[in-house]
């Protein structure tokens, strides 16, 4: 991010850019007026982000832990709940049967790893899904009609924003009793929806007073044409920002909840459990909390650099 | 007016202030940005006496703010570097001196204000205490005493009732009196040079008269050496003594302020006053320079100017620039055809 | 110049627009209201350039934004080509609205940064789709450009790879793609450098009469409105001072603030140095929210007596005034030009 440059720099780097009435010579124009594309915000994104390092290799990473989660067992014909304790010890090292070796249950590490990628993403992305669209929404609402919605619906969001986070979590999982990946994510998105709320609500507002805004509101442009033409686009940076660090926030916070006893519990499989039932065997096989860790951190990190790339994607200033 | 005389004295006392003040040569400032290598001063050369107006004109993108922020050091390093050049303050050069020696300079001697009072003023203190600061930290004032000189200085300034005024914030100030405010800051410690970057641009004609006037006047009293950055050439012939005309980072005309305006010696100084609606004037078609500025990151070779210069030849489109010619006594022209352009009216 | 007799295609009268200043989120009270256009009455006539000219806070952008409907009036009345806007059908006036069009002073925050150039230009289309069919729109969006004087190869580019003054043509585009017939200039040139300030000065004076259109031509430089209006209403706390056609404002003003006004105004030539009538005012312009009583402008006026405090003055032709001027001793004063 190089937007904070001295206003100098700032004017020279603008005036790099800009363009003569003429194109400057060995710049390729496209021929035609009429044979050009038609350009367009996604397209010239879509078109900007296929040829980005930066995006493909995490997209091909997000995209092999979803093929994973879909269909797992087309990476493994093991089963990850077919466990045999053998010679005395459960926690085998990696070895040509067992990739990843095995878990202190005798389970093969591999096939958990490879199974436990559904439950973390469905419930991560589930979560972030939910909370982008209940949070953006309840934002968007807030801050484009202002007044009398925007003061209900900010002091709902101030109560919600006022539920401690963890203990919200553990007290309605607890009063539900059922605990399977769709219950930990309403949790999730019950109390982390605020955050994108105000998010949401500051940008808009920010964006409803710009003056192109206005212009299009001067030409008749109706409500909806302001706010997903005009409002939207402009305003949903922070938010692609946000909801990416919440993917990965919400994956630990799948851990974090099976640690506390009220998130998914085995006989389920997912890379939560897998690190809460091995961390405290690090010091002798750091492999079994080093590989859910990795896969973790992993898709967390993918997750955070495909946000970064769409959002400089899709302000054409950035490119 | 009588509570400036004791900040006034020590100004007109002063015998040494005659002579150039501040001499700037052959000036270079780079930009190290991602567009690549933007070339924002070219070799600026340029003096001010005390009790001078310099103006240097030019449009934005020109690298007149640039130079001013060179020479108080404030550019912000990175991406700007001063790559060459001297800046003398009274024969010393302040780009060998050491950042504290340039600060002690920076508060005494050399004075800015600039476009936007409001975020030049700390918000959170009171002018009075912004104020009383500059004496405490600098001459070793106590509080009283501090305080005692910020109303005197705005009293100076013309702030109606100074006294109850100096415990106001910033923005309690209209933008015409926080204008003033900055000019009292700038003046607290009695600098031989004021700096005033575009400091009218901001405020209403009404106030821009008002504030234009309380410069030159605190100027003729001090004997201070003004340098006014500017794009209006309305104010610039108010005002200056002397002009130096700025183009892609390099002066292309420096002229006393009547000979610039009687007899525009480089293409660019004629098109820019042919260009200007007159209050005075109606009807005339105005002329227009075609094209736009150069980028700075690719500045023609040659001339600068060449690609929208109505008198440019082949000779104007190859390395090297040309230099400043002189044209007339204390009259330079950098450009290969002056006396054509002198000639056509 | 215009004939007298031209239809008139705007007119305000009695126009009104106060903001209510309140307290508290929720339960709203009202502590005031801010001025900031208080009983307008102008008339544009066709073909002709209308200034309105003004310092801050005057109520010149508020006007335009009543104009082309960003705000509703208080009070008064907004015709347009005779017709009442108020009285008309929500669909009649967004017919109407296609006729008077908009051009922002900020050519850098009046361009959407995530739409191209062809969409900016194509908005009032999609907006108005009635106007021009789908297919033919994207030929009419590069004529539009073609017309502006820019390259209509660049429609597919965004508006930040744009130079201030080409932005502003794109933002000129946009507003003559529905052909209007009035077009509200809201200080167009003012956030432009010198030397393309003409540029877009002639352009809309090619345009003008091209296209036969009329202008309100809103700004603060006094010089750039001398050069392109042919009449021109000095506003001054939300009211109409003066008026008259520019010779009358420039060469004969007799409002005390007219004059001042055009005192302040620095000529780019310095033989004029001490030559002119200066008048420098004291003081600000004081909030619109608590004008003072009588002559708004009597605060900081030279002239001003009790009569001043007490009544205010109307704005009409005076003995010593062959035009409206809204001061009870209106009186005529050179000050743009070198005296004796």
């Amino acid at each position: 991010m190089t937007d904070v440059v001295s206003s100098g720099a700032a004017r020279t780097s603008a005036a790099g850019t800009s363009l003569d009435h003429t194109p400057p010579s060995g710049e390729v124009t496209g021929g035609e007026p009429g044979q050009q594309p038609e350009a367009g915000l996604w397209g010239d994104a879509r078109r900007q982000l296929i040829r980005k390092p930066m995006f493909v290799i995490p997209t091909i990473f997000v995209l092999i832990m979803t093929s994973l989660a879909v269909v797992p067992f087309l990476w493994t014909s093991k089963d990850p709940l077919a466990c045999t304790v053998s010679g005395g010890l459960s926690r085998n090292p990696p070895s040509a049967e067992h990739w990843f070796g095995t878990s202190i249950l005798g389970c093969d590490y591999y096939a958990q790893a490879i199974y436990g990628a559904r439950n973390s993403l469905l419930i991560a992305l589930v979560g972030a899904i939910g909370v982008v669209l209940i949070g953006g929404v309840i934002g968007m609402l807030a801050g484009f009609f202002g007044g009398w919605t925007d003061a209900i619906l900010s002091r709902v969001t101030d109560i919600f924003l006022g539920l401690p986070f963890l203990l919200g979590a553990i007290v309605f999982l607890t009063v539900l009793k059922t605990r399977n990946p769709w219950t930990i994510a309403a949790a999730l998105i019950i109390l982390g929806w605020t955050v994108i709320a105000r998010i949401m609500r500051g940008s808009v507002i920010a964006a409803k007073h710009l003056d192109y805004v206005q212009a299009a509101k001067a030409l008749g442009a109706s409500r909806s044409r302001l706010m997903f033409r005009h409002i939207l686009p402009n305003a949903v940076a922070p938010v692609v920002v946000y909801a990416t660090i919440l993917l990965g926030l919400f994956v630990s916070a799948e851990a974090t909840l099976t640690f506390l006893g009220v998130g998914l519990q085995p006989p389920s499989v997912s890379w939560g459990i897998m690190i809460t039932q091995h961390d405290g065997y690090y010091h002798e096989d750091p492999f079994l909390l080093l590989i859910p860790v990795g896969f973790v951190v992993g898709t967390v990190l993918s997750f955070i650099l495909i946000g970064d790339a769409l959002r400089d994607a899709l302000d054409p200033r950035l490119r | 007016m009588t509570a400036d005389v004791t900040l006034d004295v020590e100004g007109v006392a002063d015998p040494s202030r005659t002579g150039p003040a501040l001499e700037v040569t052959d000036l270079q400032v780079e930009f190290r940005t991602r567009a690549g290598l933007a070339h924002a001063v070219n070799g600026v050369t340029f003096h001010v006496d005390a009790g001078e107006t310099l103006a240097i004109l030019g449009e934005s993108g020109c690298g007149k703010s640039v130079t001013a922020q060179a020479v108080m050091g404030i550019l912000d390093s990175p991406p700007g570097f001063v790559t060459g050049g001297q800046i003398r303050y009274r024969g010393k050069d302040l780009l060998k001196m050491s950042e504290q020696q340039r600060r002690a300079v920076r508060a005494n001697q050399i004075a800015m204000i600039f476009q936007d009072a409001l975020s030049a003023l700390n918000p959170v203190f009171t002018v009075g205490f912004q104020l009383a600061e500059l004496f405490r930290k600098h001459r070793g004032m106590s509080r009283a005493e501090g305080r005692k000189r910020a109303v005197e200085l705005l009293d100076l300034v013309r702030i109606p009732a100074a006294r109850q005024r100096v415990r106001d914030f910033p923005h309690q100030f209209s933008g015409g009196m926080r204008q003033r405010v900055m000019i009292a800051m700038a003046l607290a410690l009695d600098p031989e040079v004021l700096i005033a970057d575009e400091p009218t641009t901001a405020l209403d004609v009404t106030v821009q008269a008002q504030i234009m006037s309380l410069l030159a006047e605190l100027q003729r009293e001090r004997q201070m050496g003004l340098i006014l950055i500017t794009h209006d050439m309305g104010v610039v012939a108010d005002v200056a003594d002397r002009i130096s005309v700025m183009y892609a980072g390099r002066m292309v005309e420096q002229a006393p302020v009547h000979e610039v305006y009687a007899r525009p010696s480089h293409p660019y100084t004629k098109a820019l006053l042919e260009s200007v609606p007159r209050l005075d004037q109606k009807g005339r078609q105005l002329s227009v320079i075609q094209g736009l500025p150069p980028t700075l990151t690719a500045i023609p070779p040659g001339c600068a100017f060449n690609p929208r210069c109505r008198y440019a030849r082949e000779e104007c489109r190859q390395p090297p620039v040309p230099p400043l010619y002189e044209v007339a006594d204390r009259h330079a022209s950098a450009c290969h055809f002056w006396q054509e352009v002198r000639q056509d009216d | 110049m215009t004939e007298p007799t031209a239809e008139v295609v705007l007119e305000t009268r009695d126009l009104v627009k106060h903001f209510p200043l309140t307290r508290g989120v929720v339960f709203k009270r009202r502590v005031g209201a801010v001025q900031a256009v208080d009983h307008v009455n102008l008339q544009l006539h066709r073909g002709e350039t209308l200034g309105v000219v003004g310092e801050s806070g005057c109520g010149k952008s508020t006007l335009a934004r009543l104009l082309v409907g960003l705000e509703q009036p208080t009070s008064g009345s907004i015709l347009l080509h005779g017709r009442d806007t108020a009285k008309m059908s929500a669909s009649q006036i967004r017919k109407a609205r296609r006729d008077i069009q908009l051009v922002m002073q900020d050519p850098y925050t009046s361009l959407n940064p995530r739409m191209t150039v062809a969409d900016i230009v194509g908005e009032p289309f999609a907006i108005h789709p009635e106007v021009l069919p789908a297919k033919r729109r994207r030929a009419r969006v590069q004529e539009l450009i073609e017309l502006v004087g820019l390259n209509p190869d660049h429609i597919n580019r965004y508006p930040h790879q744009f130079s201030g003054g080409q932005r502003q043509r794109i933002g000129i585009a946009r507003a003559l793609a529905l052909n209007p017939k009035i077009i509200l200039c809201d200080e167009p040139v003012s956030a432009l450098d010198v030397s393309i300030q003409a540029q877009v000065i002639n352009l809309l004076e090619e345009l003008q009469d091209e296209l036969g259109l009329s202008y309100l031509f809103i700004a603060h430089d006094l010089s750039v409105v001398r050069h392109i209006a042919d009449r021109v209403a000095v506003m001054y706390l939300g009211k109409v001072v003066e008026i008259g056609t520019h010779e009358e404002i420039y060469d004969h003003p007799t409002h005390p603030y007219t004059q001042a006004l055009l005192s302040a105004v620095p000529v780019p030539d310095p033989t004029l140095r001490g030559q002119r009538d200066e008048i420098v005012l004291e003081g600000d312009v004081p909030s619109p929210a608590n004008p003072p009583s009588g002559c708004r402008f009597r605060t900081r006026c030279w002239k001003a007596e009790e009569i001043c405090a007490e009544e205010e003055p109307p704005l009409v032709s005076r003995q010593q005034s062959a035009h409206p001027s809204a001061c009870h001793f209106a009186e005529e004063r050179d000050v743009i030009h070198a005296v004796g």
